[in-house]
């Protein structure tokens, strides 16, 4: 019996350690920060100008590139990604799905320096080729986040249509609906709140993604709202690592990487919040 | 040709699922407007035969038919047979009540929706006459666009059979549709049957003998995938020719 409690104290403790490593490093960033957020206050999150060596920290255009290229990566992996979602739980044999399916959740696994470095040497060329500039481009960026992001979209989507019930297909079925006609009337509405999840949680993924991204956006040293798919951008990401490195540590230019961090943390935690409700309202339903 | 009388004839019907023979040369007659019920203990293979007429059975893997099933004489196994025309003649109540997860009206409508009925008046007047013959319409008049899985399980049910009626079938397969369902809303859904056979040809799988005995008009018994005996409910359940035939409806196995 003595050795029971143990073992529940030390997994309490193992439990509690991780709630406090969260905990620690929201108040660290938010410490950090908060002098940028006193000192600007909505200028920081809306000011246009990034210039920290004449004390200006407008970060509006990194934003905007940010959730740009997010959404340039969903609306390529979302209609691709629930397709193929669609393919693998209502078309494909048994033997095909059980090839495919682990194969795509592979992709998850690829370490994302390599889906940056196979953007810069394929993806980068291609566009500079066909569509002139430097292929270093909003554009880039989006394509090599759809790759990171569609094996979530796929996964996740084709549970949620796996999960519907036999019976609502057997039903449209035998009222003599085609296949097709059953799957767009009956199972993509019953699996809506699944598949908008995916597509949610694959948006929190693509914008926090910061190596990949890097790589092909080309990250102009004043960062602009792009007017073209061809216009290099440089996203939130991107900017803390190219200029954590030589920001005077305690300067403003330093804090002001750190309020970043919590831009980019809100973004995510938001809509990591709004999969939660949307899969819950589904489950409701 | 079938003879006069007779909706469906199946000759010689086998299913296999992969090495298991489920269905064993079976050859029965349905007649037309007439209630016939399935009955036989668990596994004797009524529900297999049941989803072949309907070409439902194509839904499961590793299962082939042999054999014949004609419709008004026409072999519904034939190639150029269309599995979605012939469902929109053959329609099926399913042993779980499923309605969509849509609202009432949506469920009903959806049959004559997806084969073209665009409009409204007409979907409205379809989905009227359907809740209607369903028994179902007085009690869900005033809240036609609320969830049908809102509703109970017995309104659910004639539900489903609203929704079927809606595409306007000519022969109703039922699989044990009262198995989900408590005595009341079982009476009403016998009642129903009883009342559709008018104008439709139905054939009800059931495990219950005295549900067989209540609803059909004849009744076929099964047994380990084999036609064992079938005739006019009356004589099926007072002078039984075979004698696993008696056995079972006396109770002494299934």
């Amino acid at each position: 019996m003595e050795s029971e409690k143990l073992v529940e104290k030390l997994l309490l403790a193992a439990a509690a350690s991780a709630i406090f490593i969260v905990f620690f490093i929201i108040v660290f960033m938010l410490r950090e920060s908060l002098p940028v957020f006193l000192e600007y206050g909505a200028d920081f999150v809306f000011g246009m100008t990034w210039k920290p060596a004449e004390a200006s920290f407008g970060i509006l255009p990194m934003i905007v590139a940010t959730l740009l290229v997010s959404g340039l990566a969903l609306m390529v992996a979302t209609p691709l990604g629930v397709a193929c979602a669609i393919f693998l739980a209502e078309y494909a044999p048994p033997l095909v799905r059980n090839v495919v399916k682990p194969v795509v959740e592979m992709l998850v696994g690829i370490p994302s320096v390599i889906i940056g470095f196979f953007g810069l040497m394929i993806i980068v060329p291609f566009l500079r080729t066909h569509f002139g500039g430097y292929g270093l481009c909003l554009l880039a960026g989006g394509l090599t986040l759809a790759i990171m992001t569609l094996p979530h979209i796929v996964s996740i989507s084709e549970d949620a249509i796996r999960a519907v019930p036999r019976s609502y297909r057997e039903a449209s079925l035998a009222l003599g609906a085609t296949k097709w006609t059953t799957v767009r009337k009956v199972i993509l509405p019953s699996a809506k709140s699944g598949i908008l999840a995916a597509i949610i949680l694959g948006l929190g993924r693509a914008v926090g993604e910061t190596m990949a991204v890097l790589m092909v956006v080309g990250n102009p040293e004043t960062p602009w709202i792009p007017t073209s798919l061809l216009d290099p951008i440089r996203p939130l990401t991107s900017t803390i690592i190219l200029e954590i490195e030589y920001a005077l540590w305690g300067s403003m230019h330093e804090r002001s990487l750190f309020a970043i961090g919590v831009v980019l943390f809100a973004i995510v935690a938001i809509l990591n919040l709004i999969a939660v409700r949307v899969i819950k309202r589904g489950v409701m339903a | 040709m079938v003879k006069t009388g007779d909706k469906i004839e199946t000759r010689n019907l086998n299913v296999y699922y992969g090495n298991f023979h489920a269905l064993k040369n079976v050859s029965l007659k349905i007649p037309e407007r007439k209630v016939t019920a399935l009955i036989g203990p668990s596994g004797c293979g009524k529900t297999t035969f049941l989803r072949c007429i309907n070409r439902m059975i194509e839904l499961t893997d590793g299962a082939r038919v042999s054999g014949e099933v004609l419709l008004d004489g026409m072999n519904i196994y034939d190639k150029d047979v269309d599995v979605i025309a012939l469902r929109r003649r053959i329609g099926m109540v399913f042993q779980q009540p499923n309605p969509f997860p849509m609202s009432i009206y949506e469920n009903v409508a959806y049959g004559p929706k997806i084969h073209g009925v665009r409009d409204k008046r007409k979907l409205d007047e379809i989905v009227k006459e359907s809740l209607e013959r369903a028994a179902l319409w007085d009690e869900v008049k005033d809240k036609l666009h609320e969830n049908a899985l809102k509703l109970s399980g017995g309104q659910q049910q004639r539900l489903c059979i609203a929704r079927a009626l809606a595409v306007e079938p000519e022969v109703i397969l039922f699989d044990e549709p009262c198995a989900s369902l408590d005595p009341i809303s079982t009476a009403k859904i016998e009642a129903l049957i009883r009342e559709l056979s008018r104008d439709y040809t139905i054939v009800i799988v059931t495990h219950n003998m005295h549900q067989a005995a209540r609803v059909s008009d004849y009744t076929a018994f099964f047994m380990l995938g084999e036609l064992i005996e079938c005739g006019s409910t009356p004589q099926i359940f007072e002078k039984p020719r075979d004698k696993r035939t008696e056995a079972y409806i006396t109770g002494r196995f299934g």
